[in-house]
Protein backbone atom coordinates (compact mmCIF):
# COMPACT_ATOMS: atom_id res chain seq x y z
CA UNK A 1 0.00 0.00 0.00
CA UNK A 2 1.58 3.29 -0.72
CA UNK A 3 2.25 5.19 2.12
CA UNK A 4 0.37 9.07 1.44
CA UNK A 5 1.28 10.19 4.61
CA UNK A 6 1.04 13.95 4.62
CA UNK A 7 4.80 15.66 4.64
CA UNK A 8 5.80 19.28 5.88
CA UNK A 9 6.53 22.03 4.16
CA UNK A 10 10.19 21.33 4.03
CA UNK A 11 10.19 18.18 2.72
CA UNK A 12 7.52 19.63 -0.31
CA UNK A 13 9.80 22.43 -1.36
CA UNK A 14 12.80 20.49 -1.43
CA UNK A 15 11.71 18.17 -3.76
CA UNK A 16 10.21 20.59 -6.20
CA UNK A 17 12.75 20.85 -8.61
CA UNK A 18 13.13 16.87 -8.95
CA UNK A 19 9.38 16.40 -8.60
CA UNK A 20 9.57 18.80 -12.33
CA UNK A 21 12.92 16.65 -13.14
CA UNK A 22 10.28 13.63 -13.07
CA UNK A 23 13.17 12.82 -11.10
CA UNK A 24 11.01 11.35 -7.72
CA UNK A 25 10.08 8.02 -7.18
CA UNK A 26 6.12 7.83 -7.58
CA UNK A 27 5.73 7.41 -4.41
CA UNK A 28 7.41 10.29 -3.36
CA UNK A 29 5.36 12.13 -6.47
CA UNK A 30 2.79 11.54 -5.09
CA UNK A 31 3.07 13.04 -1.50
CA UNK A 32 4.50 16.13 -2.72
CA UNK A 33 1.03 16.11 -4.91
CA UNK A 34 -0.95 15.71 -1.86
CA UNK A 35 1.06 18.45 -0.21
CA UNK A 36 0.58 20.85 -3.18
CA UNK A 37 -3.33 19.85 -2.87
CA UNK A 38 -3.77 21.72 0.27
CA UNK A 39 -0.42 24.43 0.85
CA UNK A 40 -1.17 27.36 -1.24
CA UNK A 41 2.45 28.85 -0.03
CA UNK A 42 3.97 25.67 -1.67
CA UNK A 43 2.04 25.89 -5.06
CA UNK A 44 3.44 29.36 -5.29
CA UNK A 45 7.10 27.88 -4.68
CA UNK A 46 6.07 25.33 -7.07
CA UNK A 47 5.18 28.08 -9.66
CA UNK A 48 8.54 30.40 -8.84
CA UNK A 49 10.25 26.76 -9.76
CA UNK A 50 8.57 26.99 -13.06
CA UNK A 51 9.88 30.46 -13.50
CA UNK A 52 12.82 29.79 -12.53
CA UNK A 53 13.68 27.00 -14.59
CA UNK A 54 12.36 28.71 -17.55
CA UNK A 55 14.61 32.10 -16.59
CA UNK A 56 17.59 29.53 -16.48
CA UNK A 57 16.51 27.92 -19.59
CA UNK A 58 16.25 31.03 -22.10
CA UNK A 59 19.97 32.16 -20.63
CA UNK A 60 22.03 29.58 -22.53
CA UNK A 61 23.59 31.71 -25.38
CA UNK A 62 24.92 35.15 -24.71
CA UNK A 63 25.92 37.25 -28.00
CA UNK A 64 29.69 36.97 -28.27
CA UNK A 65 31.99 40.05 -28.91
CA UNK A 66 33.73 40.47 -31.99
CA UNK A 67 37.00 40.55 -30.98
CA UNK A 68 36.32 37.27 -29.13
CA UNK A 69 34.75 35.97 -32.11
CA UNK A 70 37.42 36.84 -34.88
CA UNK A 71 39.97 35.52 -32.15
CA UNK A 72 38.59 31.79 -32.13
CA UNK A 73 38.12 32.37 -36.51
CA UNK A 74 41.50 33.01 -36.77
CA UNK A 75 42.05 30.01 -34.87
CA UNK A 76 40.32 27.83 -36.91
CA UNK A 77 41.79 29.37 -39.98
CA UNK A 78 45.27 27.81 -38.71
CA UNK A 79 43.43 24.18 -37.39
CA UNK B 1 41.10 11.77 -27.98
CA UNK B 2 42.32 10.14 -31.41
CA UNK B 3 42.90 12.13 -34.86
CA UNK B 4 39.33 11.59 -36.71
CA UNK B 5 39.87 11.57 -39.97
CA UNK B 6 37.03 9.37 -41.26
CA UNK B 7 34.89 10.78 -44.06
CA UNK B 8 31.95 8.95 -44.53
CA UNK B 9 28.79 10.77 -46.78
CA UNK B 10 26.63 7.91 -46.95
CA UNK B 11 24.88 8.72 -43.43
CA UNK B 12 22.03 11.13 -44.06
CA UNK B 13 22.81 14.74 -42.46
CA UNK B 14 26.56 13.79 -42.42
CA UNK B 15 28.74 15.83 -45.32
CA UNK B 16 32.28 15.91 -45.54
CA UNK B 17 34.97 16.42 -42.55
CA UNK B 18 37.02 18.84 -43.97
CA UNK B 19 38.19 22.24 -42.32
CA UNK B 20 35.78 24.26 -43.78
CA UNK B 21 33.20 21.92 -43.42
CA UNK B 22 34.00 22.11 -39.54
CA UNK B 23 34.30 25.81 -39.32
CA UNK B 24 30.67 26.24 -41.00
CA UNK B 25 29.60 24.15 -38.50
CA UNK B 26 31.25 26.02 -35.40
CA UNK B 27 30.51 28.99 -36.55
CA UNK B 28 27.01 28.62 -35.96
CA UNK B 29 27.41 27.38 -32.07
CA UNK B 30 30.21 29.91 -31.22
CA UNK B 31 28.02 31.89 -28.70
CA UNK B 32 26.06 29.04 -27.12
CA UNK B 33 29.71 27.59 -26.46
CA UNK B 34 31.43 30.69 -25.29
CA UNK B 35 28.42 31.57 -22.89
CA UNK B 36 29.15 27.78 -21.60
CA UNK B 37 32.48 28.66 -21.11
CA UNK B 38 31.82 31.87 -19.27
CA UNK B 39 29.59 29.86 -17.06
CA UNK B 40 32.39 27.43 -15.95
CA UNK B 41 35.26 30.06 -15.64
CA UNK B 42 35.65 33.40 -14.13
CA UNK B 43 38.62 33.98 -16.46
CA UNK B 44 40.06 31.84 -19.40
CA UNK B 45 36.83 31.60 -21.50
CA UNK B 46 38.30 31.93 -24.93
CA UNK B 47 41.28 29.91 -24.05
CA UNK B 48 38.48 27.20 -22.88
CA UNK B 49 36.82 27.33 -25.94
CA UNK B 50 39.76 27.05 -28.25
CA UNK B 51 41.60 24.24 -26.52
CA UNK B 52 37.80 22.13 -27.05
CA UNK B 53 38.07 24.02 -30.73
CA UNK B 54 41.58 21.98 -31.06
CA UNK B 55 40.10 18.72 -29.14
CA UNK B 56 37.18 18.60 -31.33
CA UNK B 57 38.87 19.48 -34.95
CA UNK B 58 40.84 15.89 -34.23
CA UNK B 59 37.67 14.22 -33.39
CA UNK B 60 35.64 15.31 -36.20
CA UNK B 61 35.15 12.06 -37.44
CA UNK B 62 33.37 10.75 -34.81
CA UNK B 63 30.30 13.21 -35.37
CA UNK B 64 27.92 11.48 -36.11
CA UNK B 65 25.67 13.87 -37.30
CA UNK B 66 25.82 17.59 -38.14
CA UNK B 67 22.69 18.06 -36.36
CA UNK B 68 24.20 17.29 -33.06
CA UNK B 69 27.08 19.26 -33.36
CA UNK B 70 25.92 22.02 -30.92
CA UNK B 71 25.69 19.26 -27.78
CA UNK B 72 28.95 17.40 -29.32
CA UNK B 73 31.20 20.57 -29.07
CA UNK B 74 29.93 21.31 -25.57
CA UNK B 75 30.19 17.95 -24.18
CA UNK B 76 34.00 18.38 -25.41
CA UNK B 77 34.25 21.93 -24.03
CA UNK B 78 32.83 20.20 -20.60
CA UNK B 79 35.13 17.53 -20.93
CA UNK B 80 38.69 20.16 -21.03
CA UNK B 81 37.45 21.97 -18.72
CA UNK B 82 36.87 18.67 -15.90
CA UNK B 83 40.73 17.48 -16.73
CA UNK B 84 41.57 21.36 -16.35
CA UNK B 85 39.98 21.30 -12.89
CA UNK B 86 41.47 17.99 -12.11
CA UNK B 87 45.14 19.55 -12.74
CA UNK B 88 44.09 22.19 -10.87
CA UNK B 89 43.13 21.07 -7.85
CA UNK B 90 43.84 17.63 -6.48
CA UNK B 91 40.29 17.65 -3.91
CA UNK B 92 36.97 18.70 -4.95
CA UNK B 93 35.99 21.72 -3.37
CA UNK B 94 33.71 21.58 -0.55
CA UNK B 95 33.90 24.21 1.76
CA UNK B 96 30.82 25.13 3.57
CA UNK B 97 28.56 27.04 2.65
CA UNK B 98 26.59 27.73 5.68
CA UNK B 99 23.14 26.25 6.39
CA UNK B 100 21.01 26.66 3.52
CA UNK B 101 18.08 23.93 4.86
CA UNK B 102 15.81 27.02 5.71
CA UNK B 103 16.42 29.26 3.07
CA UNK B 104 13.41 30.15 0.63
CA UNK B 105 14.07 32.55 -2.16
CA UNK B 106 10.41 32.32 -2.67
CA UNK B 107 9.08 33.11 0.69
CA UNK B 108 12.03 36.10 0.95
CA UNK B 109 10.69 38.05 -1.70
CA UNK B 110 7.17 37.56 -0.13
CA UNK B 111 8.92 38.82 3.24
CA UNK B 112 11.03 41.13 1.93
CA UNK B 113 8.88 42.01 -1.02
CA UNK B 114 11.03 44.48 -2.88
CA UNK B 115 8.66 45.62 -5.16
CA UNK B 116 5.56 47.13 -3.06
CA UNK B 117 3.66 47.76 -5.93
CA UNK B 118 3.98 44.50 -8.14
CA UNK B 119 1.62 42.23 -8.54
CA UNK B 120 3.88 39.72 -9.94
CA UNK B 121 6.91 39.87 -7.88
CA UNK B 122 8.14 36.59 -7.92
CA UNK B 123 8.55 37.33 -11.65
CA UNK B 124 9.71 40.68 -11.89
CA UNK B 125 12.82 40.17 -9.63
CA UNK B 126 14.20 37.44 -12.67
CA UNK B 127 13.45 40.27 -14.86
CA UNK B 128 16.08 42.64 -13.22
CA UNK B 129 18.58 39.73 -13.73
CA UNK B 130 20.23 40.31 -17.07
CA UNK B 131 23.05 37.70 -18.48
CA UNK B 132 25.54 39.28 -16.91
CA UNK B 133 24.60 39.62 -13.53
CA UNK B 134 23.62 36.11 -14.08
CA UNK B 135 26.87 34.88 -14.40
CA UNK B 136 27.93 36.83 -11.52
CA UNK B 137 25.98 34.92 -9.15
CA UNK B 138 26.64 31.52 -10.74
CA UNK B 139 30.73 32.36 -10.29
CA UNK B 140 30.31 33.23 -6.76
CA UNK B 141 29.04 29.27 -6.66
CA UNK B 142 31.74 26.68 -6.13
CA UNK B 143 32.84 24.70 -9.32
CA UNK B 144 30.75 21.53 -7.89
CA UNK B 145 27.74 22.77 -7.44
CA UNK B 146 28.29 25.51 -10.44
CA UNK B 147 28.71 22.92 -13.25
CA UNK B 148 25.93 20.20 -12.46
CA UNK B 149 23.55 23.77 -12.13
CA UNK B 150 24.78 25.33 -15.33
CA UNK B 151 24.42 21.91 -17.42
CA UNK B 152 21.36 20.80 -15.89
CA UNK B 153 19.08 23.74 -16.16
CA UNK B 154 20.94 26.08 -18.54
CA UNK B 155 21.92 23.81 -21.12
CA UNK B 156 19.90 21.08 -20.92
CA UNK B 157 21.60 18.04 -19.87
CA UNK B 158 20.20 15.28 -18.53
CA UNK B 159 21.31 14.44 -14.78
CA UNK B 160 22.82 10.94 -15.67
CA UNK B 161 25.13 12.73 -18.41
CA UNK B 162 26.09 15.30 -16.08
CA UNK B 163 27.44 12.25 -13.42
CA UNK B 164 29.19 10.72 -16.62
CA UNK B 165 30.77 13.91 -18.01
CA UNK B 166 32.18 15.11 -14.41
CA UNK B 167 32.66 11.44 -13.13
CA UNK B 168 30.70 11.51 -10.20
CA UNK B 169 28.08 9.22 -8.93
CA UNK B 170 24.48 9.82 -10.16
CA UNK B 171 23.53 9.80 -6.21
CA UNK B 172 26.18 12.67 -5.27
CA UNK B 173 25.32 14.59 -8.56
CA UNK B 174 21.84 15.14 -7.16
CA UNK B 175 22.93 15.68 -3.84
CA UNK B 176 24.82 18.69 -5.54
CA UNK B 177 22.20 19.55 -7.54
CA UNK B 178 20.03 19.75 -4.63
CA UNK B 179 22.26 21.92 -2.78
CA UNK B 180 23.76 23.58 -5.75
CA UNK B 181 19.70 24.98 -6.31
CA UNK B 182 19.73 26.56 -2.75
CA UNK B 183 22.85 27.81 -2.75
CA UNK B 184 22.24 29.67 -5.69
CA UNK B 185 18.92 31.62 -4.91
CA UNK B 186 20.62 32.38 -1.86
CA UNK B 187 23.08 33.99 -3.68
CA UNK B 188 20.59 35.54 -6.44
CA UNK B 189 19.01 37.61 -3.29
CA UNK B 190 22.65 38.41 -1.77
CA UNK B 191 23.54 39.60 -5.42
CA UNK B 192 20.09 41.59 -5.95
CA UNK B 193 21.08 43.60 -2.77
CA UNK B 194 24.95 44.21 -2.68
CA UNK B 195 24.22 45.44 -7.10
CA UNK B 196 21.23 47.86 -6.11
CA UNK B 197 19.54 45.17 -8.58
CA UNK B 198 16.41 46.06 -6.40
CA UNK B 199 16.10 50.03 -6.09
CA UNK B 200 15.81 49.82 -9.59
CA UNK B 201 12.06 49.02 -9.88
CA UNK B 202 11.37 50.48 -6.53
Amino acid sequence: MTDTKAIPCSEAVGQLWDYLDHAISPEDQEKVEKHLSFCRTCCGELEFAKEMRAFLATSSAEEIPSHVKERLERFMEGL
Amino acid sequence: MHAGSVIDMSEAGVRDRTKEAFQELVLAELPALYSLARRLVRDGAEDLVQEALLQAFRAFGTLKEDAAAGRWLKTILVNVFRDQLRKRSRTVDERPMGDLSDFSLYRTLVDEDPFPYSDTLHADFLRVFDSEDLREVLIRLPDIYRVPLVLRYIDGFATKEIARLMEAPLGTTLARLHRGRRLFEREMWAYAQEAGLLTKES
